[in-house]
């Protein structure tokens, strides 16, 4: 009976969401205050009923309801508890429960957080979040309903796809997805600023936070894929231009073009109509990114052979959202007028060549991922346009971008001269490039000119950025958590550009054949192979193997790689181990058993690969830091000024 | 530099090109991935040559010619096999010949697998790489191949035979050839 209480519950939230997404926007064009006030008791129950939902289905997950088709699916007696409870979001059905849920958490948030906003605004914003929330709920009743019976029960289920057996990955797409669905918040300022013909810098102060947020969470999202990806998949690289992987990095790079562009519209009151476009824009690819995915499309054609219902819903869906607000756009945006002036040399223009470089880039991946499904859709052939095209494409979008990082900050809002900024920025530029062109000669061979200018890249972004800070601090003046969040994340950038620099031309890899007790020497480490044990784990058999590593004779570390095999069935998986360094990570990958006790094995050198996802953390952390600015705790302001004015009014 | 209002074009633009591409992607869709035929359909079976499962041996393109086969592309970890399963051991009862495909699996699975579920299958062919899956453009599993007296491929079912609609639709081709 229950996990029918949890259909009935979706059911029910779908009703509150049409009540969500209708009521308030008309007690919005007529002004009635009771219609309007609907909006925060509808947000708070349909997250009440998705909850409920969202929460008998994690039950069933724990306590082995099989009877329940996709718990069959993606779970068995064996799992243990955390991957029956990430199992939840682990195929297609619940890991839509899973956005609707946090579709319906932001939207509580932003009715608790709101206090201080117009009324009219809340319910409109409320409302279009709504409309998202029925759009999830009708696709999910109709075309896949997580609590689907399966008759008879199984008496054994499936099992969770073993890759996805892995800590990394059991968070990564609650991450992702907080992210996605967080751009819904600037999506609905967007659509209701558009409604209500009022986009001023107001509009931008209201939203940046939220949008700060979501982009903080997606880049952790995504950094935490891609450390799971070199991590868990055996091939030592943390990026591969999959289309699943590009479906997330579509919105980040909108969504950064965005966050600067709010901090123009903010300061400034310029570029309105386009960061309201790039609000659309960012949401879009979310949504995009969610289904291409999650419908399969992608990856292989089956799961939309399964059921064609779900794309053709998909493709409505997303017809409607963006269609809808961009015609919304079309119609309205004519009433809007930047009223901002500034001349070439300024932080506007720097800001807004900026958001050219991210758009760019977000457009390159667009097209480098659905070429090949267009060319392949208009049956002219199939082709792959790959790796080398993304590599040729981010190398040149990357010296724009990383000029731009290290010059934009310094540059004052309105104008600035050039020659001030030449006599703080030359000597930087020299430093930079000559330290970056140097600095390959350090690893044994010598000059390398593309390594070299990534160095001088990050250590240009890095010293311009610190050099703004020192300045600050010597005169005294106030830095601010925004100011401190933006050093912290483009310092981020710049550890990220190393990573990728030295990585990329440093990895030292080797596919071998090694029989026990002999070594293998890579970048001055030697790995002693020792030998294959059995060992069991909880809900699976491995084959682990024994390596020590030694440096000058001396050991330094033991790697256990496994290959394991889930339930007895199933390709077994390769779980390689690495031993983890700021400065480099040596890295062992089981292949296949061969002859005699040999194994066929992978083993890599990595320098600084961490200085990836540390770059990433950075970047952030600057997102979280930046929002915690006072500007934001406007209730705290408020409730300060209106002590003064009592206490001028006392006076008098 | 000033901003001023967004002309006629720059509001339009972004909905335009929009539209263009959802047309595209919907025009995508509109091709049903169950109707594009195969390339291989018509076509000799490719030659390949296989070790057996269960038995020692091989089996080559050879072995498929002198019968009607179907050739039921599954492995162990696809729960739709699973699903389908019931569906094959009953086509076998009625004395058709199925091969089956194992693909990408490993021998004790697929060996385990087989003894719970009981065995339908004439013979079981390996390809643990997928290798010679690649040359009958096999998309995952299951996939059912229908390879006539003459060893062509005649039909192709994507996806579960246990989906009334493909099994209908596999049925009638086989009439057909009798």
């Amino acid at each position: 009976m229950i996990p029918e209480f949890g259909h009935f519950s979706l059911i029910l939230a779908f009703a509150v969401a049409v009540v969500l997404s209708i009521v308030p926007i008309i007690g919005a064009a007529k002004n009635d205050t009771v219609m309007m006030s609907m909006a925060r008791p509808a947000a708070l129950t349909q997250f009440l009923f998705v909850g409920l939902a969202y929460a008998i289905l994690t039950r069933a997950f724990i306590v082995h309801d099989f009877s329940v088709l996709y718990v069959a699916e993606n779970s068995n007696m064996v799992q243990p508890l955390l991957y029956r409870i990430s199992g939840v979001w682990g195929a297609h059905e619940g890991s839509l429960l899973l956005w609707t849920l946090i579709l319906s958490v932001w939207t509580v948030a932003v009715a608790a957080f709101s206090r201080h906003l117009p009324d009219v605004l809340v319910a409109r914003v409320l409302a279009v979040m709504g409309m998202v929330s029925v759009g999830f709920l009708t696709f999910m009743l109709f075309t896949s309903n997580p609590f689907e019976r399966i008759f008879p029960a199984p008496i054994d289920g499936n099992q969770l796809n073993p890759l996805l057996q892995d800590p990394g990955l059991a968070m990564h797409p609650p991450m992702l997805y907080i992210g996605y669905v967080g751009f819904s918040v600037a999506f609905a300022f967007a659509v209701a600023a558009l409604l209500g013909g009022k986009l001023d810098a107001t509009w931008a102060r209201w939203s940046r936070p939220w949008t700060t947020v979501a982009w903080a969470f997606l880049t952790i999202g995504i950094a935490l894929g891609s450390w799971w990806a070199y991590d868990e998949l055996g091939w030592g690289g943390w990026w591969f231009w999959d289309p699943v992987e590009n479906a997330s990095f579509m919105p980040w790079l909108a969504g950064t073009a965005l966050i600067h562009s709010l901090a123009s519209t903010e300061k400034r009151g310029v570029f309105k109509s386009w960061t309201v476009l790039l609000a659309i824009l960012a949401f879009s690819l979310s949504l995009v990114g969610t289904f291409i995915v999650r419908s399969g499309v992608l990856v292989s054609v089956h799961a939309f052979a399964t059921d064609p219902r779900r794309g053709v819903y998909i493709l409505a869906f997303l017809c409607v959202v963006i269609g809808g607000s961009l015609a919304l756009y079309a119609w309205r945006s004519a009433t809007v007028v930047s009223r901002g002036r500034f001349d070439w040399f300024s932080r506007e223009t720097a800001l807004l060549l900026n958001n050219i470089v991210f758009v760019t880039a977000a457009a390159a991946v667009f097209v480098g991922t659905m070429y090949p499904l267009l060319v392949d859709a208009l049956g002219i052939g199939k082709i792959s346009v790959g790796r080398p095209y993304f590599d040729v494409m981010f190398s040149l979008i990357s010296i724009p971008l990383l000029l731009l990082l290290g010059i934009g900050p310094m540059i004052r809002w309105k104008g600035d001269s050039w020659p001030r900024i030449a006599r703080i920025a030359t000597t930087i530029f020299i430093i930079s490039l000559v330290l970056g062109l140097l600095a390959p000669f350090v690893f044994e061979d010598g000059l390398n000119i593309k390594t070299g200018l990534g160095l001088a890249g990050a250590l240009w972004v890095a010293l311009t950025a610190l050099r703004d800070l020192v300045v600050r601090i010597k005169q005294h003046r106030h830095l601010s958590r925004s100011y401190l969040g933006m050093v912290l994340a483009h310092l981020g950038v710049s550890l990220f550009v190393i990573g990728i620099a030295i990585t990329t031309t440093y990895s030292v890899e080797k596919d071998l054949r090694m029989d026990p007790g002999t070594s293998y020497n890579i970048a001055g480490y030697e790995f002693r192979f020792d030998g294959i044990k059995k060992t069991p784990g909880p809900n699976y058999v491995a084959n682990q193997a024994t390596i020590t590593i030694l440096k000058n004779k001396e050991k330094i570390g033991v790697l256990h790689p496994q290959k394991r095999t889930y339930g007895g069935r199933g390709n077994p998986m390769t779980e390689a181990s690495i031993d983890i360094g700021l400065f480099r990570d040596l890295y062992a990958a089981l292949g296949e058993p061969l002859s005699n006790g040999a194994w066929s094995m992978r083993i890599y050198y990595k320098p600084m690969i961490r200085w990836i996802w540390a770059g990433c953390l950075f970047m952030a952390m600057g997102g979280f830091i930046a929002v915690s600015d006072r500007r934001y705790r406007q209730k705290v302001k408020q409730r300060i000024s209106f002590r003064r004015s009592r206490e001028v009014l006392v006076e008098s | 530099m000033s901003d001023t209002k967004p002309s006629t074009f720059r509001r339009f633009a972004p909905l335009i090109f929009f539209i263009i591409l959802a047309a595209l992607l919907g025009f995508g869709l509109t091709l049903n991935p169950r109707l594009v035929p195969s390339p291989l359909i018509n076509k000799p079976v490719p030659k390949f040559t296989l070790p057996l499962l269960n038995q020692a041996g091989s089996f080559s393109d050879k072995d498929l010619k002198g019968h009607i086969t179907l050739v039921n592309v599954w492995a162990s970890w696809c729960f739709v096999c699973r699903q389908e399963h019931a569906e094959v051991k009953r086509l076998s009862r009625q004395g058709i010949r199925i091969i089956g495909f194992n693909y990408k699996d490993k021998a004790a699975d697929a060996k385990a697998w087989l003894q719970r579920l009981g065995n339908p299958y004439r013979k079981v062919i390996v390809d643990r790489t997928g290798r010679v899956a690649i040359d009958w453009g096999v998309y995952g599993a299951p996939e059912t191949f229908l390879v006539d007296r003459h060893g062509i491929i005649r039909y192709k079912v994507i996806g579960s035979l246990a989906d009334p609609d493909n099994l209908k639709a596999l049925l009638k081709k086989m009439k057909a050839l009798k």
